[in-house]
């Protein structure tokens, strides 16, 4: 196979003077900053003055005793909260591509979450999970079950934020998995009912497989937020309580916020490569077996 | 994630550089009047101070005309002010941290340096001190200074017939007595975790006193935590305490108001606290202030009993500040440092604590827990904190505290994890030895 960026720069319909607009763009607020990125997670800096320190800041950050931890917390909830927003986006999206009434509104529900801003919905909800005076324990008292204490519980915290974040993402799934279901041929469902398969075989066999681009996708963006996630968690616990919440993005910002310019800065860099690590791999595993089909 | 931090700050700097009162009011000022912003945090309480400090100077300075302009408190301000410092687009004055914190700004590259001025003479020494980089110094004070220890209820000792404890088993006998007559003994109040620091910060005094080398060897990468008894009885009495279970009940979603107005209403006996909490304890249990009282964290000997002391934050001038700006700056600083300056400090929130210059004198009419912290000094049974003493403090600190108040981590194990956090700090500042 021919090398494609080759193959684009021969054959390049403009000259190029007229790249230059978006070459400028490029240099200044893309490859210049992360060239410097690069650069400063390599020294101690201060925004005042900096050192050359070599690997020093890397070592460091893994030595983080709360890094460890937060890679764990980091991995549970991008799993947790890309599984829920699989399995709760692809029930949703079923129920609200069949005929029902006011299927434009409902559909309109479920994905306004997605559009309140983040801080405002982590906001709200620490004050629907207060412990005592919340809402949601106030519910589960009347039921006669004493709620956990949520975001202040160390076992509990990071799921409670995860499910805020469930709710908050599963709109974005939905779509995609509505866009992927209203693809599928009418006619395959039609054959199937003739041939006698249950409602359960209909799913299984016809909507699963024909919806997996839509699950690959969902999977992918679901598990890439999770990863790279902090607004939600720093607006409800910032991490704590103690570390029991912090995740990798949000480690990394205490040290920004302490000052630690250098080492914060490397830690962005580690998140990248975990990033590239976790979701290359899978890119190409979805796609390998897409090719097989 | 840089993005938002990037986008967070940019958003605080509009907050603080864009606000309506910086925007619309050069209109406002007359002609041959000189102009300059202050800026300082955004404590409500602390922000009615400010409005009364500058009412009462331009009332005097009719010259010259000060804008408010506020930021953040915590870290996110500290980002703030470094940041605009670093662009050289600071305001004119601005209120920040004395100690080891103005340490980290850089003083000599940032600050205007006013060794020369009247005001300084007239500064408490330790005060000064704090203040002070390569022999210069930069600030004036911003209020008074603190103590931190362990506020009462008064009410509730004198019910119980309880005295004031001078050793930690004393404390510890009086919680017994307040928890069997069906009050929370100690207050603590996780979901602002800055709180959760004191009963390790406050034990200061105690740590001096025990080991009068402690701040020298700590700065010199000699003496830790982890390894020095006294030093990690702060983490020890957490975790005693919440073992004991005589934290209220709510310790872990209850907040820094809470906790106030929970010891002035007698629904707690004690909170460990800073003295800068009494101008609060006004808005958060309304008429209850005179139901406070203070005394400092108890240790292991009564003999050596005293209060660990806060000095006040400072006010500084940028070195972007010039011309005419500069002059009316410096009066401004200087007004700050003189006799009408703390009166009229005074006047906007009650005090919480002493003066730190000389021709300041306290109101007769302070609160009983700031009349019980000066007793303390007065008898010169009183230490800086460590953070004026040594450049040195882990960041982390609140979160390993609230760890060891809900249980999450042992004092042993807190006290370790500490030092590795001072380590990094140390580090960070590039102090010899580390």
């Amino acid at each position: 196979m021919k090398d494609p960026g080759l193959v684009m720069l021969r054959k390049s319909p403009y000259p190029y003077w007229f790249l230059i607009p978006g070459g400028l763009v490029f240099t200044v607020f893309f490859l210049v900053p992360s060239v410097m990125a690069f650069w400063f997670s390599l020294t101690r800096w201060t925004l005042f003055d900096q050192e050359f320190i070599g690997l020093d800041n890397y070592v460091q950050f893994f030595r983080e005793p709360a890094l460890a931890s937060g890679l764990w917390h980091t991995l549970v909830y991008a799993v947790v909260t890309s599984g829920l927003k699989v399995i709760l986006g692809m029930a949703l999206a079923v129920l609200l591509t069949a005929p029902i009434l006011g299927r434009g509104f409902m559909r309109s529900v479920a994905f306004f979450p997605v559009l309140v801003s983040t801080i405002g919905v982590g906001l709200t909800f620490q004050v629907l999970m207060h412990p005592t005076e919340g809402v949601i324990n106030q519910i589960l008292g009347w039921a006669g079950i004493t709620g956990p204490a949520w975001l202040v519980d160390p076992d509990w915290a990071l799921l409670s934020v995860a499910f805020v974040d469930v709710w908050q993402g599963v709109g974005l799934a939905t779509v995609i998995y509505m866009a992927g279901i209203l693809s599928i041929p009418g006619e395959y469902f039609e054959a199937a009912k003739v041939d006698g398969a249950s409602a359960w075989h209909r799913f299984r066999r016809i909507t699963l497989p024909l919806a997996k681009p839509a699950t690959v996708s969902v999977i992918l963006l679901s598990l890439i937020g999770g990863l790279r996630k902090f607004d939600l968690i720093w607006a409800m616990t910032k991490g704590g309580p103690g570390f029991t919440s912090d995740v990798m993005a949000s480690v990394i910002y205490k040290q920004y916020q302490a000052g630690f310019y250098g080492l914060s800065t490397a830690g962005n860099v580690v998140l990248f490569l975990l990033v590239i690590l976790i979701a290359l791999p899978l890119f190409w595993f979805f796609n390998r077996k897409d090719d097989n089909q | 994630m840089r993005k938002l931090g990037a986008a967070l700050l940019t958003g605080a700097l509009c907050l603080s550089g864009c606000s309506a009162g910086s925007l619309g009011s050069s209109d406002e000022t007359a002609a041959g009047q000189t102009q300059i912003t202050f800026l300082t945090n955004n404590d409500p309480a602390n922000v009615k101070v400010a409005e009364a400090m500058i009412a009462a100077f331009e009332a005097k300075n009719t010259g010259v005309d000060v804008k408010l302009d506020t930021r953040p408190q915590g870290s996110e301000g500290d980002n703030l002010v470094k940041t605009r410092l670093a662009t050289a687009d600071m305001a004119d004055v601005f209120e920040y941290n004395s100690g080891s914190l103005l340490q980290a700004i850089a003083p000599q590259t940032n600050l205007t340096p006013v060794s020369g001025e009247a005001w300084v003479g007239d500064l408490d020494p330790v005060f000064k001190q704090v203040v002070t980089a390569n022999n210069e110094v930069y600030g004036s004070p911003w209020g008074p200074a603190v103590g931190g220890g362990i506020f009462y209820n008064k009410p509730l000792y004198t019910k119980l017939g309880l005295q004031v404890p001078k050793t930690w088993a004393d404390f510890m006998s009086n919680n017994a007595k307040i928890k069997a007559a069906g009050v929370a003994p100690v207050q603590q109040t996780y979901s602002e975790t800055w709180t959760s620091q004191v009963l390790v910060l406050a034990d200061f005094h105690n740590v001096a006193a025990a080991d009068p080398g402690f701040a020298e060897n700590y700065t010199n990468n000699k003496a830790k935590y982890a390894t020095t008894p006294a030093a990690q009885a702060g983490f020890q009495h957490l975790e005693e305490l919440h073992k004991a279970g005589y934290w209220n009940k709510d310790f872990a979603s209850a907040k820094y108001n809470d906790g106030l107005a929970a010891v002035a209403e007698g629904k707690a006996g004690h909170y460990p606290m800073i003295t800068f909490g009494i101008p609060a304890l006004d808005t958060a249990a309304p008429g209850k202030v005179n139901d406070v009282g203070f005394f400092a964290l108890p240790g292991t000997d009564a003999s050596k009993n005293g209060v660990t002391l806060w000095e006040p934050s400072g006010i500084y001038i940028p070195k972007s500040t010039e011309g005419d700006k500069l002059a009316a700056a410096k009066k401004f600083q200087a007004f700050v440092a003189s006799a009408e300056g703390c009166t009229a400090y005074g006047s906007a929130a009650p005090l919480g604590g002493p003066f730190v210059v000389k021709s300041c004198t306290l109101p007769a009419d302070v609160a009983p827990a700031v009349k019980d912290l000066s007793a303390y000094i007065d008898a010169g049974q009183a230490s800086p904190a460590l953070e004026f003493l040594s450049p040195i403090k882990g960041p982390a600190l609140e979160q390993i505290t609230v760890e060891v108040g809900s249980g999450i981590r042992s004092a042993g194990d807190a006290a370790k994890l500490y030092d590795e956090d001072v380590k990094k700090q140390a580090q960070q500042l590039g102090i010899q030895g580390w």
